[in-house]
């Protein structure tokens, strides 16, 4: 069946509820919801949440977000701490020590949470071939303690511990790629999606990690006003942004096989998604025009590299 | 009926591990804990357990797997030493706080660093405050059968909290030596089956676990976590009690050797109680009155029975073999020269670290130890309360 947001959202009720504590104008709560709202209704969910913002907002004592089990541990280990809950239910369900419903892992950490502290840990969950899937939420630092720098920070942004001073304008080192070094990994699935377009590409990608049998994993850009500084009610442009200038492209890797799942008619100058972010404004100063065109030559070879893979793997 | 076997400390240790049969065990391998996992994962390839068996990528995995496995409504075990009880750090605090009853084997070994794969207490005295039931073994025998008895204490609804079993790296862990086992039925009776009241997996109650817990609740969980810890005692005990009438075999928080007018006293956990009985024998031989207190439970700690089986002492050395790098002594020391303090027990107390990296603690050593007892409890005054058994530099 074609995907229908109205249909989806009328159909399906959210799993993560309002009245959790996250910004306005942040896109992991939209992602978190989206996600979930990917789960067939019928089956049981255990959600497990890396610390970071998403955790600390959503599930403060004595209330929760979450409708589904949930399961919080530390900010380095959604990957093993899943890995135990996935690993008990395979030995009760062995043991007819379970009734029922069908139940489903699902792991959500930020880009500390999964690109540095936790990347151990959801590496080896990921080799050892646990039936979850795994959704890093990228906002691109570590926004729970005050915007620093996290390997999944581009270059040249502004950050608390990249700053952009007199000498060193900003991070000076590139974003790390994190969905490839999954995709090294051999697993079934892994995708790289955003909220857009009525969240088609993400509930569908969702849709597709959450009922593939193994380990999945989802990158999904998720912006932070406080961090990037944009308007709260920018979000869904930014999004947008990241995707027409190929700085976020939409891909899929299935079995090994890439699929780009949106090539832009007019790819956008990266200025147009630089511009509205105030943790690049130091790039726009007069003297700076390298940062930007170092920027361009990034993106576009990792977008060649890209079309390259999926022309490779056909 | 008992089965006599021979067995190593770790063997044992992993056939107590088959006869449980939980549902998960997650592990990494460190020396010299590692044959545990070994042992048990051919129980897991030979069809022998139900377990699923998580070969995970480092020690504070398999914690958080643990965690995972125990809050999902499963049994979870996991064996580590030393280096690996360090990784695993935090996950040992949060998995006490969670009040999940996990159950694991601490092959005791020194931490780094330097980096040395042999025997001390290093490992465990870094966790003694961590919220976790501390279990100590003397032989093969005591680290099977407190495996036996770990997930009744663990699990009672008056606890809910992990729980650790010792026994000596190498010591105890390599060494075979004669076992009674029990038949494995009896095992599955005696342990049971787990029932916990919330759990992950229900899918007709969903639950959360591991909030951000701040100033208006931390302190009540906190303070029930210490309330469980003080519950243990009672069923440590009852426990016991059980398990003696089935197998014969007693165990309390302590064991007291030839302490019924004992003049010299040495407090000990874990393989040197062997030595210390030992040399107790020879010594009774001479007419000297030597006793052993043997502790069995360090956590939660007996204080006011221990300070009370010391009343008539003359004379008492705490060994230690962890140090406590604080200056003044090590941490059984602390406990104990506090729980006497406390319960206004007042006998000479003398502290030795002994046996840090493997240093071999020999009936001479603990001979010696006797002596200086005799020696402080004629004088009445303990000159320098902290001092090493062992080390090159002690004249």
């Amino acid at each position: 069946m074609a995907y229908n947001l109205k249909e989806v959202v009328a159909n399906k009720p959210a799993r993560f509820t309002a009245g959790h504590r996250m910004c306005a104008g942040c896109g992991a709560p939209v992602v978190g919801r989206m996600v979930l709202r990917a789960l067939k209704e019928d089956d049981h969910a255990v959600i497990c949440n890396a610390t970071g913002c998403m955790e600390v907002s959503t599930f403060i004592y004595p209330y929760t977000a979450w409708t589904d089990s949930f399961i919080h541990t530390a900010f380095e280990n959604a990957g093993a701490t899943l890995s135990g809950v996935e690993a008990a239910y395979r030995a009760m369900k062995r043991q007819n020590k379970l009734s029922g419903k069908d139940t489903k892992f699902i792991a959500f950490g930020g880009d500390g949470g999964t690109y540095d502290i936790g990347l151990q840990s959801l590496s080896g969950a990921m080799e050892r071939g646990h039936d979850m899937v795994y959704v890093c939420y990228d906002n691109g630092a570590y926004m729970n303690t005050g915007i620093q720098r996290s390997s999944a920070t581009p270059r040249f942004a502004d950050t608390t511990t990249s700053p952009a001073g007199k000498v060193i304008p900003g991070k000076m080192q590139s974003r790390k790629d994190l969905a490839q070094v999954m995709a090294a990994h051999h697993l079934p699935y892994v995708a790289q999606t955003i909220a857009v377009n009525n969240f088609k590409d993400l509930y569908e990608k969702s849709e597709k990690a959450i009922y593939t049998e193994g380990p999945c994993f989802l990158n999904v850009l998720a912006p932070c006003p406080r961090g990037w500084g944009y308007a709260t009610e920018d979000l869904m442009q930014i999004n947008k942004l990241a995707v027409e200038t190929c700085y976020w492209p939409l891909y899929e890797v299935i079995n090994g096989k890439y699929i780009v799942n949106y090539k832009p008619a007019k790819k956008l100058p990266i200025e147009e998604f630089l511009k509205p972010q105030k943790r690049f404004k130091h790039m726009f100063k007069p003297g700076n025009e390298w940062m930007i065109e170092e920027f361009q030559k990034e993106v576009d070879n990792r977008w060649e590299e890209l079309l390259k893979l999926e022309e490779a793997t056909k | 009926m008992s089965i006599r076997e021979r067995l190593s400390g770790n063997e044992a240790a992993a056939i107590a591990m088959k006869q449980i049969n939980p549902d998960v065990v997650a592990a990494f391998p460190i020396t010299p804990s590692t044959e545990i996992p070994q042992y048990f994962s051919t129980f897991v390839s030979n069809g022998a357990v139900d377990t699923e068996f998580v070969a995970v990528e480092s020690e504070h995995s398999a914690m958080s797997a643990c965690i995972g496995a125990e809050a999902a409504g499963g049994r979870a075990m996991t064996a580590t030493s030393a280096n690996g009880l360090s990784l695993m750090w935090e996950m040992i605090y949060i998995a006490s706080s969670l009040r999940l009853p996990i159950v694991m084997s601490l092959v005791n070994r020194a931490v780094s660093g330097p980096l040395n794969i042999h025997n001390d207490h290093s490992d465990a005295m870094g966790v003694r405050d961590a919220g976790w039931v501390m279990l100590f073994s003397e032989n093969n025998q005591e680290a099977y059968d407190n495996l036996l008895m770990a997930h009744r204490i663990a699990e009672n609804s008056n606890v809910r909290l992990p729980l650790m079993v010792c026994q000596d790296g190498f010591i105890t862990s390599h060494s075979i030596e004669n076992i009674e086992l029990e038949e494995d039925e009896f095992v599955k009776k005696f342990v049971g089956t787990y029932k916990p009241e919330h759990y992950l997996l229900n899918d007709k109650e969903p639950i959360a676990v591991g909030p951000l817990d701040l100033q208006a609740y931390l302190f009540e969980h906190k303070a029930q976590q210490a309330e469980a810890m003080k519950n243990a005692k009672k069923v440590i005990l009852e426990v016991a009690e059980e398990f003696e009438k089935a197998t014969g075999r007693k165990y309390s928080f302590f064991e007291e050797y030839r302490m019924e007018d004992a003049e010299y006293v040495i407090v000990c956990m874990n393989s040197t109680a062997g030595t210390a009985k030992y040399t107790a024998d020879l010594l009774r031989n001479k007419g000297v009155k030597a006793g052993v207190l043997k502790i069995r439970v360090f956590r939660p700690f007996p204080a006011e029975e221990i300070a009370k089986s010391l009343t008539k002492a003359k004379a008492v050395a705490v060994l230690d073999k962890a140090d406590g790098l604080n200056a003044v002594g090590g941490p059984l020391f602390t406990d104990v020269t506090s729980a006497m303090y406390v319960n206004d027990v007042k006998v000479p107390t003398v502290n030795y670290i002994y046996g840090i990296g493997g240093r071999d603690t020999k009936a001479d050593d603990i001979e010696k130890v006797y002596n200086d007892l005799a020696e402080i409890a004629k004088s009445g005054k303990v000159e320098n309360p902290y001092r090493y058994l062992g080390l090159r530099r002690d004249k």
